[in-house]
């Protein structure tokens, strides 16, 4: 099948298998090798590349159902020159990275997150990027990458934002709405 | 002004961050031109003879280029256990009549395009006879079903002398106790994988992700009955290892021998799948503690007894309670300590290294035997540790099985976590909790820990090389025998060879892990390459000085003792005459400017620290939720601080991970239960608060550098201070212990049962 | 890793699926966000022969409230639910269980008939459309047709649609005012559900406490009666039938239904 798909800005006709998945056909018929697959569950993240500007996990998208969409991966970010995106810098800046496997990925996560969320608590960062999984980093420095991104990084010393650390909503008591409204009512 | 003890950003991160890493599968190289696909045919029963394989239909699919079973590799020979284990528990690359786990490699299919790869393992048929399953270590340590029957045993090896009947005569107190270190996958987000191509001369190039390309070759030779000098292993960027990507595998070796058959490269990378039922798992130990002493809190006596699942096929994870055994006491101060360990075979993935390899499950089991012995006589477990630390030592200290600990703190560590806690806040707002009865309780954990790290080299007493260049240009290359993965050697070895040499950290380049460039190498793991790789970098800079310092002295037509080198300039100069200079670049040019050195150890260091976790406990659900970690983790000097809290975090997750969440289940027929990531529970960013790090350093003086090993503490002290906290939590309420991962299940259960008991 | 071969074809519109639907009888199926078809064929649990993608109709993605009834296109994601004002002034536990559904990338691409489709009792919207008392609108070659919550889940991945017929609509009452709760045990923020309770306006509705999502008719007749949220909670497991793995036994999960079932219906301003 022909798909016509734009690329990091660059228009492109390739034929592909119905069962090519996203992940491949950017790998494979792009050349563009920043998006991992880590995991067969769509559980990992480290597909993840932008899809008409939202976060998509590449692995569980079929590169036919993006025909006339365009998509930006990690390579599409940087600038011309090389230059770095706010995000990859911050990354680079916080040491958000170790082995790098999970951290196209985890960019394009937070330039998702970012576009949706422009100022995240850090509770909402480690929400926003549970579909991103990270073996080396504990995600210490990735939160702390995310909210520099956003401006919120505090001064050494201080909490992030407005959780103190450890302040998580258990995970087990998804219950009553945060910003929706207090615990259901009007 | 100093570059070492300054956070460094690491040089190669732009890379990482843009184009990504280039990975085993990413590579695109000519050498591996044209190359076909490998997949495997893995056993999906955990015991059973193999009665048939049929592969007509395989061999006929479209896209097949070969199909191969044990029966075609007539040139290799079986894999034999390590010396020192039961002989006869032989494996070999391919299952040949009997397979043993779930997930052992049975056939492989050979195919263009790596789509067709699945569609063509779904024509192999194999029949399986079952044989009854041994899934339980304990039962396999009866050997009423053998699982090698030409052992004649299930037991790989022991370890321990006969145990004293009479070593808690003298104890007003004795608890003993059977828990669990559970079985974990290390799970790195790169899975394992190879590509593979044998040149004219018959020689064999592989790249696979690794932790040493010196060892990987010397696997992969030994499988394939080469000679060392016919393999070169390249490495590529390799995605997180945490131990489990030592050596090489069956299938690096199998994958191999296919570019061979072929005539063509050959390339695999594995599924996740396969990862979680291919590489090896970690843990995985039944620990018996018993801990006695006296009521105001002196404790005397204390023995630890291991049963290690070594998995089917013995590997290093039978070895591990050896270490375990070695740092039995931890940090304390006990005058009688017993400890023995048996490994047995099991119908599951075999066992390997994972993130401290036996260490962990040794300072997990006495930390959980003080809060177990603290409960028992009512005492705060802080201060029964108090009461029990080993003083600080001004001497190396010997703990008695055979570890020499070179330096170390501890009662300083653990006051430094609890005053970095607020331990007395915290026990106030447990009590507070307590007399209200909230529903939510607050558990308070501790763990005081020790741990070896910088073993041994390839051989002989610990070491590590290093080359350095200087260019004529001004830039420098380094050679390493460590391997990194993550760990930001490419940063911290330029920051030590910049200082000795003034070249900025971005000109210096740092290369490893192509045994044809490198040959001799330990590479990275144990925690061992900053002290030993570092030193090696930073003994390798001085030497160069003093060659380039001769050097200088001709072309300077001045006497070698009236020079000096000036960092800031990166030359050398002459006393007195200013513009006599002599840069260690245009020394270069005229002549090559490189030394080559190997910088060896007088033995292991000893890392330490102390951790408090609080948790919060939802006493009607079990839901358990990490708050705070408090981190004590003194290695020594701190060359990077950027890169030593990343080492730390990362373990500090890892271990906090296996005390909540994970671990690789098996039913009772030896069926994995958790091979994805949707069913094995690895972290993800919402089960971890933030970590809070002390800093402190208590240098060796084992190296110049003054540096410890920082990368499996974190692992080490968080998995058993959450899991105190946990308990802690509802020790109110009558539980004084339960297993590791503290599922919500688990803690309800708890809860419900000991809690009516009381 | 990767599903069978299939064949694809792109749908212009909901009847141009269904005929093709009925043309390929039980070797086809549809596409929407595929989150959780693709997965299931990623693994090979299923190998349709043909998938009908209809992600792609602009005119099966929408919200709109007409006659009292919120009315939402089946291919609307999961993401365009949980964050529009419209549904979250119009059945806020709606929009509350949407932005509940696996992670950020899951629901840019999962849709609420998909999701409703595929019908896993411990997903979070099945339940949910029972606690609201929900209908899914079914277009099939013969018309369309509404099937009610409770009617529309039969089992484990198991609907009351015919092979040929696809969902074009979800519909439920608007329910402003009302209080609501919404109880999700997870281990992992992104796992489904250990047990979920889900209640508004007199219903409970409980995810995987059963092959499909669970009323908890005891308790809503306690509460109806004026039982105390404690009181009718404890009946919440009465109707339930909870299978057991690697996270719960059933004896567990009863209780979790229980605790979890209070805590919702506290929520919900029930009295404790």
């Amino acid at each position: 099948m022909r798909v016509e798909i734009t690329v990091n800005g660059s228009g492109r006709s390739d034929d592909v298998e119905p069962r090519l998945l996203l992940v491949h056909y950017l790998r494979e018929v792009c050349g563009l090798r920043a998006a991992n697959v880590g995991c067969d569950t769509t559980s990992c993240g480290a597909c993840t590349v932008l899809l008409d500007g939202v976060s998509v996990k590449s692995c569980t998208v079929l590169a036919v159902q993006a025909n006339g969409r365009s998509v930006t991966t990690a390579e599409g970010l940087s600038g011309v020159d090389g230059q770095l995106h706010p995000v990859q810098q911050a990354f680079r800046q916080e040491h958000g990275l170790q082995c790098g496997f999970c951290t196209p990925g985890m960019v394009m996560a937070t330039v998702g997150l970012l576009a949706e969320n422009p100022d995240p608590t850090e509770q909402e960062v480690r929400e926003g990027l549970e579909g991103n999984l990270c073996r080396c980093t504990g995600y210490h420095n990735i939160v702390r990458a995310v909210l520099s991104a956003a401006g919120r990084l505090p001064a050494a010393g201080e909490s992030s934002g407005s959780s103190a650390p450890g302040a998580l909503a258990a995970p087990g008591a998804l219950s009553a709405p945060g910003e929706l409204s207090a615990a259901g009512e009007r | 002004m100093s570059i070492l003890g300054t956070r460094v950003l690491r040089t190669e991160d732009p890379k990482f961050l843009t184009t990504g890493g280039e990975y085993t599968e990413d590579l695109v190289d000519d050498r591996l031109a044209g190359a076909a696909h490998v997949f495997f045919v893995r056993s999906p029963v955990a015991h059973a003879r193999i009665t048939g394989i049929d592969l007509d239909a395989a061999r006929a699919a479209p896209g097949v280029v070969a199909v191969f079973t044990a029966a075609d590799l007539t040139d290799v020979d079986p894999i034999s256990p390590l010396p020192g284990y039961t002989a006869g528990m032989t494996a070999t690359l391919l299952a040949s009549d009997t397979v043993r786990y779930v997930g052992e490699p049975v056939a492989m299919v050979v195919v263009e395009d790596p789509y067709q790869g699945e569609d063509v393992l779904e024509l192999v048929g194999v029949d399986y006879d079952p044989l009854p399953a041994v899934v339980d270590p304990r039962e396999a340590a009866r050997d009423e079903t053998l699982i090698f029957p030409a052992a004649g045993t299930n037991t790989v090896i022991s370890y321990g002398e006969e145990l004293d009947e009479h070593l808690f005569d003298d104890c007003e107190v004795v608890v003993t106790r059977t828990i669990r270190n559970q079985r974990v996958a290390p799970a790195p987000m790169e899975g394992r994988a190879a590509a593979a191509v044998w040149g004219e001369d018959g020689r064999l190039t592989a790249w696979i992700p690794n932790q040493g390309a010196q060892g990987s070759r010397a696997t992969l030779a030994k499988m394939l009955g080469l000679e060392r000098d016919r393999v070169r292993v390249i490495t590529p960027d390799v995605g997180g290892a945490f131990g489990a990507k030592f050596g090489a595998d069956p299938e690096h070796a199998l994958v191999a021998w296919v570019a061979r058959a072929i005539g063509r490269p050959a390339r695999w990378s594995e599924t996740r799948y396969e990862n979680l039922l291919g590489m090896t798992h970690g843990r995985a130990q039944v620990q018996t503690v018993t801990i006695g002493g006296r009521r105001d809190g002196r404790v005397l006596a204390y023995r630890l007894e291991v049963l290690q699942d070594a998995g089917a096929y013995p590997r290093m994870g039978a070895f591990l309670p050896s270490l375990t055994r070695l740092m039995t006491p931890g940090t304390y101060d006990v005058a009688k300590v017993e400890s023995v360990a048996r490994s047995v075979v099991t119908n599951t993935t075999p066992i390997g290294a994972y993130r401290g390899a036996g260490r962990p499950e040794a300072t997990a089991a006495v930390e959980r035997a003080m809060d177990l012995f603290a409960a028992e006589i009512g005492m705060d477990p802080a201060e029964v540790r108090r009461r029990n630390l080993l003083a600080p030592f001004a001497e190396p200290h010997r703990n008695g099985f055979g570890a020499l600990y070179d330096t170390g703190d501890f009662p300083s560590a653990l006051e430094k976590a609890l005053e970095a806690a607020g331990y007395d806040e915290l026990r106030k707002e447990q009590a507070e909790r307590r007399a209200r009865g909230d529903v939510v309780q607050l558990g308070i954990g501790i763990a005081s820990y020790v741990e070896i790290t910088g073993g041994g080299g390839e051989s002989g007493p610990p070491n590590e090389n290093a080359t350095i260049e200087v260019h004529p240009d001004g830039s420098a290359t380094i050679l390493t025998g460590a391997s990194p993965h993550g760990q930001g050697h490419q940063t911290a070895f330029a920051m030590l060879a910049s200082e000795e040499l003034g070249i900025p950290v971005e000109k210096i380049t740092l290369k490893w892990g192509d045994t044809d460039l490198v040959p001799r190498g330990g590479g990275t793991g144990g925690s061992r390459s900053l002290q030993q790789g570092g030193a090696a970098v930073r003994q390798a800079s001085q030497e160069l000085l003093d060659v380039a310092r001769e050097r200088a002295a001709d072309a300077l037509e001045a006497d070698a003792a009236d020079l000096r080198f000036d960092v800031s300039r990166s030359a050398f100069t002459v006393a007195g005459v200013a513009q006599a200079a002599v840069s260690l670049a245009s020394l270069a040019s005229t002549e090559r400017l490189f030394v080559h050195t190997v910088f060896t150890a007088p033995g292991a260091t000893f890392p330490f620290g102390a951790h408090v976790a609080v948790a919060d406990v939802d006493t009607e659900t079990g839901q358990a939720v990490l708050r705070r970690l408090v981190a004590v983790d003194d290695a020594g000097t701190v060359l990077n601080p950027l890169l030593a809290e990343g080492q730390r975090h990362g373990g500090i997750a890892q271990g906090a991970a296996q005390a909540l969440l994970e671990e690789v289940v098996y039913d009772a027929d030896g069926n994995p239960l958790t091979a994805s990531f949707a069913d094995y529970p690895i972290l993800s960013p919402t089960e971890v608060p933030s970590f809070e790090l002390v800093d402190m350093a208590t240098p060796t003086t084992y190296n110049p550098l003054g540096v410890k090993g920082i990368g499996e503490a974190g692992s080490i002290g968080a998995t058993p201070a959450v899991q105190n906290a946990v308990i802690d939590a509802v020790a109110h309420l009558g539980v004084r212990h339960i297993d590791m991962p503290t599922s919500p299940r688990t803690v309800w259960r708890a809860i419900s049962e000991e809690g009516n008991r009381g | 890793m990767i599903p069978s071969r299939f064949e694809y074809v792109a749908a212009g519109s909901a009847a141009e699926a269904v005929d093709l639907l009925r043309r390929h009888g039980d070797d086809a199926k549809l596409l929407a966000g595929g989150h959780s078809l693709l997965p299931m064929m990623k693994v090979r649990l299923a190998a349709p022969s043909v998938l009908v993608d209809i992600g792609a109709i602009p005119a099966l993605s929408y919200v709109r409230v007409e006659d009292g009834q919120l009315a939402i296109g089946a291919a609307t994601t999961h993401q365009a639910v949980s964050t529009s004002p419209v549904v979250r002034a119009q059945a806020p536990l709606l929009a509350w269980s949407a932005g509940l559904v696996g992670d950020p990338q899951v629901r840019h691409r999962g849709t609420i008939g998909g999701s409703l489709a595929h019908a896993d009792p411990a997903a979070d919207l099945p339940m949910t459309l029972s606690a609201v008392d929900g209908r899914v609108v079914v277009l099939g070659p013969s018309g369309q047709r509404e099937i009610g919550a409770d009617e529309f889940f039969l089992g484990y991945f198991e609907t009351a649609l015919a092979p040929d017929e696809i969902i074009v609509e979800v519909r439920m009452p608007v329910r402003p005012d009302q209080p609501w709760g919404y109880q999700k045990f997870t281990r992992r923020a992104n796992d489904w559900a250990i047990v979920g309770v889900a209640t508004v306006a007199g219903r409970v509705a409980l995810a995987n406490m059963g092959p499909a999502p669970v009323r908890a008719r005891s308790t809503e007749q306690a509460v109806a009666g004026g039982a105390t949220a404690t009181e009718a909670a404890r009946l919440a497991a009465e109707e339930s039938d909870p299978a057991e793995d690697m996270h719960a036994d059933a004896p567990y999960r009863r209780h979790l239904a229980q605790v979890l079932t209070r805590r919702a219906l506290i929520t919900a301003g029930v009295p404790a």
